[in-house]
């Protein structure tokens, strides 16, 4: 088979109508450029929600309640009050692979100052907090053991917080805010640390002791969580079992019963959170899948109309000496053409399009996979869509095809 | 003189519905080189459907058809096609050219299936048809941006670039007015003259008298088969045109 001018022949053919090769191609452009993008977003976001995780440290672990019964009734995780002081206190004189530690509590509310107000989350917990969670503070200083102590209405507030109380940039510290009626004075004013990987705002918060979120804020006797490090990242599974015997022991938990509670390291978080996204970035990839293959029917579509369109066209080529196979490779090879053509600038739009998105605080990652797979993907779509219509066109009985009006 | 083509009872019949439509009924004739025969009969006698049986478009239901020696009636589809490729020139009535596609392009596509001729001498051969049919001035020039006549020069020509044993014109001037037919009956005169063995097909019997042999047809059959030794020379036809409105 001389494969030279076949190709002459196609290019030749596709060149003659420019307009429909273009628009035939559309799909196929629009299919790829997506598969990229898309996956290129969801790798860009698992990156960026790993180097979070990460930043905030992979030795921090949470215990949260969970799973308890009330009368045989489950109840969901927030509404439990399975974790109590005593707990915390347990863990802080037994546990030897915990390093940092503190409970939590959070109430969100209003937090007021003079005409100004912003709706925000209020934390409660002790100064080890800061340090788990990676947070510094700028100004001032964190409140003490004896804040804790006497439940002192002092807090540290984030950046976002100061900028919506004192607009015109009045000095924040030594100032008394209120949140949800209760006034607080500010001791200090946290470092910004901006947006995490996830969009949210990390310095739209209050710190105040837990002793004074749990009784004056809350009014709760219980804790609705417990924050702590292992002493290194490596001895992470040491704590959570330890933390776990501790906690089992405290609530009479015996062989076989479920856990009252939760303990997960940062690790396991960030396996959830990849998880997730992982199977965001699938069905992402999917939806841009169908798109390619809508792309491909396209093509088989065009393909049919142009084999009947050019009935004649193939009646004399098989006339001048054209075999059924000469016909068949001349529509292959354009579909292919346009499929891989389609393929290449979908390639370098979807590339395009990933920096473009990143550039608007979206993190994106261009998978070299994706560009070899979509290519793939591209020229298997032009063979197989165009197989069929090709192979109608072999198959016409040259003087049907010449007569064909 | 070598036998270009042998029929021997040649039979084709078409079914359409129950019935058989006999086309052809039995032909048997043989056409020597350097003939130009011109096959006359009104519509619907069986010309064309014979036409194509001798282009190896079609196979007959009965008899025997050679080519150069050799018999067509039990070869493949793609033998008949590379045969249709290096021994056989067509020209249809409706010219059938590429549309959108250079004079040039259309003349060097028979060659396009031949391997054995490479792209320089593939160009060089349409010239050179193109050139033996008066267009050298029209080598690129669309096929849209050609009058009729010149349209079927151009056929003709991509006819000649094989090199063909024989020439197959189904009413190539059916769709020219008639100073354009004429000029086309001079071209294939003077492609006679040069040794080429041309069969022409045409229900105008005034063409005749232009060749060295006419076979006419009725009803699939032939009728009669007279050599002309009186050849009339369509240039001065041509010579003596005078527009007639
Ligand atoms: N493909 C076909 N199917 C059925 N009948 C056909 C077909 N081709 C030709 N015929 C019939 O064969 C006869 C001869 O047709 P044709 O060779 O085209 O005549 P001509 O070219 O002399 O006008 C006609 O009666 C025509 O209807
Ligand atoms: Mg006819």
């Amino acid at each position: 088979m001389d494969f030279g001018n076949l190709i002459k022949i196609a290019v030749k053919a596709l060149l003659n109508n420019k307009t429909r090769g273009f628009l035939t191609m559309l799909g196929i452009i629009i299919g790829v450029a997506s598969v990229i993008a898309m996956l290129a977003i969801g790798a860009g976001s698992k990156q960026s929600i790993r180097d979070e995780i990460g930043s905030m440290g992979s030795n921090m672990i949470t215990v949260s309640p969970g799973n308890g019964r009330f009368g045989g009734v489950r109840q969901s995780g927030s509404s439990m009050q399975t974790l109590k002081m005593e707990d915390y206190e347990s863990i802080v004189r037994e546990a030897s692979y915990v390093d940092k530690i503190t409970p939590t509590m959070s109430a969100s509310g209003q937090a007021i100052k003079g005409s100004n107000n912003t709706p925000t989350t209020m934390y409660g917990t002790n100064a080890d907090y800061l340090e788990i969670r990676g947070y510094t503070v700028e100004s001032g200083s964190v409140f003490d053991e004896s804040d804790i102590k006497h439940a002192s209405k002092v807090c540290v507030v984030g950046s976002t917080v100061v900028s919506e109380l004192f607009p015109d940039g009045e000095e924040p510290l030594g100032q008394v805010i209120r949140f949800n009626k209760t006034p607080m004075k500010i001791v200090g004013v946290l470092q910004s640390r901006g947006y995490n990987g996830m969009g949210m705002d990390q310095d739209d918060l209050i710190i105040a002791p837990y002793t004074t979120v749990q009784k004056r804020i809350l009014a709760i006797n219980y804790i609705q969580g417990i924050t702590c490090s292992a002493i290194s990242e490596e001895y992470t599974d040491q704590a959570i079992d330890e933390i776990t015997r501790i906690l089992q022991t405290n609530h009479d938990i015996k062989i076989g019963q479920d856990n009252d509670f939760n303990v997960r390291s940062q690790q396991e978080m960030m396996e959830t959170m990849s998880s997730v996204m992982d199977m965001l970035t699938v069905l992402l990839a999917c939806v841009a899948g169908i798109s390619l293959i809508v792309g491909g029917i396209g093509i088989m579509n065009i393909m049919y109309v142009s084999v009947t369109e050019r009935t004649r066209e193939i009646g004399l080529r098989m006339s001048i000496g054209a075999k059924g196979r000469h016909i068949l490779w001349q529509f292959l090879i354009e579909s292919v053409i346009i499929s891989v053509l389609g393929g290449l600038i979908g390639v370098i739009l979807g590339v395009v399009a990933s920096k473009v998105i990143s550039l608007f605080n979206m993190p994106t990652a261009v998978q070299p996979f994706s560009i070899v797979l979509s290519f793939l993907v591209c020229t298997v779509t032009g063979i197989f869509f165009g197989w069929y219509p090709a192979r109608k066109a072999s198959r016409l009985n040259p003087i049907d095809a010449l007569r064909y009006e | 003189m070598a036998e270009i083509i042998r029929t021997v009872g040649l039979k084709r019949e078409f079914i359409v519905g129950d019935e058989v439509v006999r086309a052809l009924r039995g032909l048997s004739f043989s056409i020597d080189s350097g003939e130009f025969v011109t096959i006359v009969g009104s519509s619907g006698s069986g010309k064309s459907t014979l036409l194509n049986i001798l282009g190896c478009l079609d196979v007959p239901t009965a008899g025997e058809y050679y080519l150069d020696g050799v018999s067509v009636r039990n070869m493949g589809k793609n033998d008949r096609a590379t045969l249709r490729n290096r021994k056989i020139g067509f020209i249809f009535q409706n010219y059938n050219l590429l549309p959108k596609t250079t004079s040039v392009e259309n003349v060097e596509l028979p060659l396009m299936y031949n391997r054995d001729v490479s792209a320089s001498e593939r160009r060089r051969r349409a010239i050179e048809a193109l050139t033996a049919v008066g267009l050298e001035d029209r080598l690129m020039h669309k096929s849209n941006q050609l009058s009729g006549g010149q349209q079927q020069r151009v056929a003709i020509a991509r006819a000649l670039v094989n090199d063909p044993v024989i020439i197959l014109a189904d009413e190539a001037t059916g769709n020219l007015d008639s100073k354009k037919s004429y000029e086309v009956l001079a071209l294939f005169q003077k492609l006679h003259r040069a040794g080429k063995t041309i069969l022409f097909v045409t229900h105008n019997p005034d063409l005749e008298q232009f060749s060295s042999r006419t076979i006419t047809l009725r009803d699939g059959r032939i009728i009669s088969d007279v050599r002309n030794d009186n050849i009339q020379s369509a240039d001065e036809v041509l010579a003596n045109w005078k527009e007639e409105d």
